[in-house]
């Protein structure tokens, strides 16, 4: 019985090619934009956990304020005797960096650029997971003395020097010249949607005293040996740290510690709302799709009632016509939403090129969104399905 | 079933449309009774009750009171789907409007009632094949009824109508929308489907000259049957 209906339903399908493919539109539509949002966001969530392991490995950051964002600065900041502290009271880290970011323009001849001046220390490059294309890292001199050198980052590099080697030149930043001693290798966005590459690298000092004009350090790199000492590292830092800025047991900390899992696990939650949220925007259209199926099928229903009569004169049972209408529905949604599979891999795979996110098949996605479009197959085609058998075949047959 | 026993046998049969003030009563105490392989013409003006005898004879309809036995079997008692599996065995219908699929060949409109029969693929291609040889249509199996002509259409209808051997074959003004010489032609057709393949035909009409193709006419007016009585063989 289901293969006659099939049969039944593929020539009633046939003969109205058009209208099946406008009707099928909406489920298309549907279908592709819940499988194209899933997909995205998935790469988005995949390319935001890659871009933190890309900051370095079992790292935690300390910053002053219990949160990120308004509120924070009024925290007082750290010194740079807090960084040697940690560097000499706590064991397993590997290395401790102090960092200071300031905004600035760089000049180089008659290009210049708005970019970040991040003054620390040798140890950053450690923690942060950088190393030099070329050059050198900063010697102790420089570093003590606040000498006027600085490291650039692949992105300040392009813009200020494009082809030139800038090795041995001078840039200026503010009021004084800085001159070049390395080039950091390229790392990519960072898990914020920023260009890490984007960067001037100077020592601590030289920040201190040419550009913020304060001794405060805004946060501290920390990288710990083995991921295993993590949580005792970050214990040990937080008891030091309170202890130092003379906070008392009942009061909150002013200041805090996040590892990379923490901000991995914080950034990939959210994009992974973001990918529902998305997601369940798409299936509003899907169930519009439905819809419109239904209203296409009810107004089949009513073109075809001269064609139902027919069939029913011919001697097809009440749930005979009713199957061939809900099959027709079916089949007219799966095939939206196999077409809608398609559309979706074409388009993930260009917006993922696009958007610069990895493209990661699922299928678990497809194969739900496939299902979802033959459910509202059998939803929105049970009604006219319905209404088609339930015709009587003297009125049908008598009308035009 | 034996030779006596009438393939179609109405006592008494009542129909009333509606209820109460605004009700109609078509008809008024139906007897009658046809024997397999009987030529049957149904006349009288329009309002007689001859459709809706017609309707109820084509289990399409039920009656309001009466009894009506097809092969001595009450149809009266039966579900819309027992009536619905009556008509997929035993009845062919023709109508005045040929009442093919559109866009569908012809092939495919006769292939429609033994679908419903279940048939399998290639055994529903040769029967519909040869029904539509039976009424002269070998070549135009794969044309849609917008590419035949009023009679080929009908032609068509007739070989969707005959293709699963009904019992009987239902007319309702079968050349009512036809040309004179389609008309004889489709008629001749019909005759010699009855006395060839020994079908039942039960046929509406308000042409004289289409009932003479009858061998029994049967007039109605106001819901009653007015006469009954076999005709002279057409020469």
């Amino acid at each position: 019985m289901i293969g006659n209906a099939l049969l039944l339903s593929m020539r009633a399908i046939r003969r109205n090619l058009l209208r099946s493919m406008l009707t099928v539109l909406g489920v298309v539509i549907g279908v592709a934009a819940v499988i194209t949002m899933v997909t995205l966001g998935n790469g988005a969530t995949r390319s935001v956990s890659d871009q933190i392991a890309s900051m370095g490995s079992n790292l935690l950051m300390v910053r002053p304020g219990q949160r990120m964002g308004p509120g924070a600065a009024d925290a007082p900041k750290f010194r740079i005797a807090d960084v040697e502290a940690i560097r000499t009271q706590i064991a397993s880290i590997a290395a401790v960096a102090p960092v200071v970011n300031t905004a600035v323009t760089a000049v180089h001849q008659a290009r210049n650029w708005a970019t970040t001046v991040t003054g620390t220390s040798n140890d950053y490059f450690a923690a942060g997971n950088w190393t030099l294309a070329s050059g050198r890292e900063f010697t102790d001199a420089e570093q003590r003395a606040g000498k006027a050198v600085c490291i650039l980052g692949s992105t300040v590099r392009e813009k200020l020097f494009e082809a030139e080697n800038p090795l041995g030149s001078e840039i200026r930043v503010k009021q004084f010249a800085c001159e070049v001693i390395g080039l950091l290798r390229t790392k990519g966005q960072s898990a914020m949607g920023s260009d890490q590459d984007d960067v001037i690298v100077m020592p601590l000092r030289t920040v201190q005293r040419r550009l913020s004009g304060s001794l405060d350090v805004n946060l501290i790199m920390v990288s710990v040996t083995t991921p295993e000492s993590i949580d005792a590292v970050k214990a040990q830092i937080e008891s030091l740290l309170r202890e130092r800025r003379r906070i008392g047991d009942s009061e909150d900390d002013n200041f805090r510690v996040m590892d990379t899992r923490q901000i991995a696990e914080t950034l990939t939650g959210t994009t992974r709302v973001l990918t529902m949220l998305l997601g369940a925007v798409a299936a509003v259209s899907l169930l519009v799709g439905g819809i419109g199926i239904m209203n296409i099928m009810l107004v089949s229903v009513t073109e075809r009632t001269r064609e139902i009569g027919i069939r029913l004169a011919i001697g097809a049972l009440e749930r005979e016509v009713m199957l061939q209408f809900l099959v027709e529905a079916v089949v007219l949604s799966c095939l939206g939403g196999l077409i809608g599979i398609v559309l979706a891999a074409v388009a993930s795979v260009t917006l993922a090129g696009a958007m610069q996110v990895p493209f990661l098949f699922s299928p678990s996605i497809n194969l739900i969104a496939f299902l979802f479009s033959g459910a509202i197959g059998v939803i929105f085609g049970y009604f006219p399905a319905l209404r088609a058998a339930r015709l009587d075949p003297i009125e049908a047959l008598r009308h035009e | 079933m034996n030779e006596s026993t009438p393939l179609i046998r109405l006592i008494g049969l009542h129909k009333i449309y509606g209820r109460g003030g605004a009700s109609y009563h078509a008809l008024k105490g139906i007897d009658l009774s046809i024997h397999e392989g009987e030529f049957v013409a149904v006349m009288g003006p329009s309002g007689s009750g001859k459709s809706t005898v017609m309707n109820i004879i084509g289990c399409l309809d039920t009656p309001s009171d009466g009894q009506y036995l097809f092969r001595g079997m009450p149809v009266e008692t039966m579900s819309r789907d027992q009536r619905a599996l009556l008509r997929r065995h035993f009845i062919g219908f023709v109508f005045q409007g040929f009442n093919l699929l559109p866009r569908t060949t012809a092939l495919e409109n006769v292939e429609l009632p033994l679908i419903y029969r279940g048939h399998p693929a290639a055994e529903r291609r040769a029967a519909a094949r040869a029904a539509l040889r039976r009424v002269g249509l070998d070549n135009w199996e794969h044309h849609t009824p917008a590419e035949l002509s009023g009679g080929q259409q009908q032609r068509v209808a007739i070989a969707r109508a005959i293709v699963t051997g009904p019992k009987v074959l239902l007319a309702d003004e079968p050349t009512g929308n036809l040309d004179t010489r389609t008309s004889a032609e489709i008629m001749d057709l019909i005759t010699a489907l009855n006395r060839e393949h020994g079908i039942t035909v039960l046929m509406v009409t308000h042409e004289p000259e289409m009932a003479r193709y009858a061998r029994r006419i049967v007039r109605f007016v106001d819901g009653r049957v007015e006469s009954d009585r076999y005709a002279e063989p057409a020469s």
